[in-house]
């Protein structure tokens, strides 16, 4: 089973890889640990920069930039936001229902293994990817021509969505 | 294991237990909202995957993760509004005081 370990921990690129992959999933084990609220959304930002990092491993520099932005920037601030302004009291309680968690953590543990068996059990045909010179403007030009119905509405359910949280949001007796 | 698209289907698969995990599991709305992104994140995580490792690779999974981060983002900006309005009229943020339309 270790047989080809010497091969693989001689690529750089699994250097990066074990990096990134350790970082995502250690961010998201300490966000199910930590007590306080902050210091959840702060691994969890850990976790979506690794994950913006696996992104620009896979030759994806656009979206890794975007997530980046979007996730460890916008949302990690929404989301603190969105603490500082229900004032939580930063611990969770017990736990009052152990037949529930036991519950949980068999269904969790049991859909990883039945993903896990699927994905080790299937072989996947590698194939070639050759429009990785410059992923912006390739994404550009399919963005405004096979996709742009779709880019349009996009926008318009942005406007929608952010429009509603605002009339949500904001007091009624004003 | 350039070229192989396993490892990267076996983190998504482990990043999407936990983000189950704790959706189901934590009290503060806001956190369950994060687990909810956690699980987003791994399916954008397999289909960048696949867009380069697949068996036909192609832009189009970058532009389908592009969409999947912009509704991400608007869910969430709904989420904690709502959050925020039932803070303000229920004074709690525990998905588990929320059950007036349960019984």
């Amino acid at each position: 089973m270790f047989s080809g370990l010497g091969g693989f921990l001689s690529d750089g690129h699994n250097w990066w890889f074990l990096l990134f992959a350790i970082g995502a999933i250690g961010g998201a084990i300490y966000m199910i640990n930590f007590t306080k609220v902050v210091h959840m959304v702060l691994s969890v930002a850990f976790t979506f920069i690794s994950l913006a990092g696996l992104y620009v491993l896979l030759e994806a520099e656009f979206v890794g930039f975007v997530q980046i932005l979007i996730y460890a920037g916008a949302i990690s601030i929404l989301m603190i936001f969105g603490i500082m302004m229900t004032n939580h009291r930063g611990e969770e309680a017990s736990k009052k229902r152990p037949v529930y968690h036991v519950l949980l953590t068999i269904g969790s543990l049991g859909l990883f293994f039945i993903l896990f068996y699927a994905i080790q059990n299937t072989s996947f045909p590698p194939g070639t990817f050759e429009a990785g010179e410059d992923n912006t403007l390739e994404i550009g030009k399919l963005l405004y021509s096979q996709h742009v119905i779709a880019f349009e509405i996009m926008s318009v359910l942005l406007t929608v969505a952010f429009i509603g949280a605002i009339v949500i949001a904001k007091r009624e007796e004003d | 294991m350039n070229g192989v698209v396993t490892p990267y289907l076996t983190l998504a698969a482990i990043l999407f237990c936990i983000g189950l995990y704790g959706a189901l599991s934590k009290k503060s709305g806001v956190i369950v909202l994060l687990s909810i992104e956690l699980m987003l994140n791994a399916v954008n995580l397999n289909l960048i995957a696949f867009a380069k490792l697949g068996a036909q690779p192609a832009l189009t999974g970058h532009i389908f993760s592009l969409f999947t981060i912009t509704v991400a983002a608007a869910e969430a900006a709904v989420g904690v509004a709502i959050l925020i309005a039932l803070y303000r009229n229920r004074g709690t943020g525990d998905v588990e005081d929320m059950n007036s339309m349960k019984h």
